[in-house]
């Protein structure tokens, strides 16, 4: 099967000279689940931000359906309505209620009929437990609550790919389940997400593929019950040891 | 203290009360959309204009509204140009409160984190939208404090309309007190003229502040323009 989002040679810095991404070969098929992991800095945020265009690249290409995309022009909306994102810090718009923040972009951006992306929208709500809340603000809601908010609000694009970075890294403990659940229940239907994380319980489960990254490139490429237990690496496996540790000391 | 007298001028004073607040309105609402525009332009860092808009806030900052108002009322009839007192007026206060305007504008839009934009740009809108929809409502609400803030000091500046011959409460106090030296009476009625023109308003924009504030809307820390 082709894979539907695809990269080569992407490089990336910031200031020029101090290459954060050095070589990234990565593909992802329709339905797969990919999820990154490696150390803080290594370059994960830098690599989903390059995917969804945030971030410009100083080398390399992306394909999307084996198609080329062009790094500026007025393609990159297009783009980005099928590589969805979700962020570490669960980023409601404040000034809009839920609903509000839900019809937005299907609205303005793809110019949908609001009865329709409503529908849509209460049903999504519904799956994930929030459909009380459609009209509170994000000030009244939980972490976990709006990071759920969050991921309705990028499937009512009907992205082609969804790419999470970190979406639990920055909620209380109790939080991290409800939000992983959702997470977890669109793997089981089908979409097709780069997952970046520090769960690694979760990582395993949802996994089709594992990605570890250190110092800018892909240091291993495994399934995941290859990867966990049996890192190939001396990397990866002082990456992982590093968890170990730390669920033992809790 | 004369009662009767005062009695008797107070349709004068309500008359230039009246032609103060209107001039004030519109003068702010000038103010309002020249510092839109030039936080627009510095948001967007378009060249050339970024320029100008840069000279023109320091000059407009570090200059006087009455020496502003000479300018425009002495200086431009000199090279052709005419306005009467109230266009004066009006154009004085735009280009005083211009500036500030603009400045708690900034704060606002300098509230807004980048990944509230970020957010905006990977739901695919362009970077036009996100301004629009995401950036500004947050930062106008953010900026609401300042800009109160602006609107009593702007209404404030209003006194000195008086140097241009406009017929303001200011105008027609010192007239007061010119024809019948009644002093007293005329200053107290300006100092309640403007009592009653600006205690309304300041108790509005606190309540404003409280909402806003209440809505919990971003970072709502007020970055004063001044
Ligand atoms: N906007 C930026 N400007 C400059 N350097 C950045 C920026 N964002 C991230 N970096 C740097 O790039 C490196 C990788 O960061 P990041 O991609 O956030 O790593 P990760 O998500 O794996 O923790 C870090 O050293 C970080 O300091
Ligand atoms: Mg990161």
């Amino acid at each position: 099967m082709e894979p539907i989002l695809q990269t080569k040679h992407l490089q990336k810095s910031y200031d020029g000279s101090h290459q954060i991404l050095k070589d990234i070969n990565f593909s992802i098929k329709q339905g797969e689940v990919v999820v990154i992991v490696g150390p803080s800095g290594c370059g994960k945020s830098t690599f989903l931000k390059c995917l969804n265009m945030l971030e410009p690249m100083d080398r390399g290409e992306i394909y999307l359906d084996g198609k080329s995309i062009e790094r500026e022009g007025k393609n990159i909306s297009l783009y980005r309505q099928k590589v969805g994102m979700v962020f570490q810090s669960y980023e409601l718009f404040p000034h809009l209620n839920v609903m509000d923040n839900l019809l937005l972009a299907p609205r303005k951006v793809q110019k949908r009929k609001k009865e329709e992306i409503q529908k849509e929208a209460e049903t999504l709500l519904l799956r994930v437990g929030l459909w009380e809340k459609r009209k509170a603000y994000p000030r009244e809601l939980s972490g976990g609550q709006k990071q759920r908010v969050a991921i309705v609000r990028a499937l009512l694009m009907h992205p082609e790919v969804l790419l999470l970075d970190e979406i639990t890294a920055a909620l209380d403990p109790e939080m991290v389940r409800e939000v992983l659940q959702v997470v977890q229940e669109l793997a089981k239907e089908g979409m097709t997400m780069v997952i970046v994380t520090h769960e690694m319980k979760f990582a395993k489960a949802v996994a089709d593929r594992v990605l570890f990254m250190d110092g800018g490139i892909i240091v291993e490429e495994e399934n995941p019950q290859e990867f966990f237990v049996y890192p190939k690496t001396d990397r990866a496996k002082q990456f992982l040891n590093t968890f170990h540790y730390a669920a033992l000391e809790i | 203290m004369d009662i009767h007298f005062i009695k008797e001028n107070i349709p004068l004073y309500v008359e230039a009360a009246g032609l103060t607040v209107r001039i004030a309105l519109i003068g702010i609402l000038c103010a309002f959309l020249v510092g839109l525009f030039c936080s627009m332009i510095r948001y967007l860092k378009v060249p050339i204009l970024k320029g100008m808009v840069q000279g023109y806030i320091e000059l407009s900052r570090n200059t006087p509204l009455l020496i502003q108002l000479y300018f425009l009322y002495f200086g431009l009839p000199k090279i052709g140009i005419l306005f009467s007192s109230e266009q004066c007026a009006i154009i004085g206060l735009a280009f005083q409160g211009g500036s500030y305007m603009a400045e708690a504008f900034r704060s606002g839009l300098e509230s807004v984190s980048k990944v509230q934009k970020d957010t905006g740009l990977s739901l695919g809108m362009t970077e036009k939208q996100v301004l629009q929809y995401v950036v500004l409502p947050q930062a106008i609400s953010t900026s609401v404090p300042v800009f109160c803030a602006n609107v009593i000091f702007l209404i404030k500046e209003t006194s000195v309309f008086s140097a241009v011959a406009l017929a303001d409460l200011m105008f027609v106090t010192k007239d007061l007190i010119g024809i019948y030296y009644k002093t007293d009476e005329a200053l107290w009625m300006l100092v309640i003229a403007y009592l009653l023109l600006l205690l309304p308003i300041s108790i509005l924009s606190s309540v404003l502040e409280r909402k806003v504030r209440y809505a919990g809307f971003g970072n709502t820390s007020t970055v004063s323009g001044k």
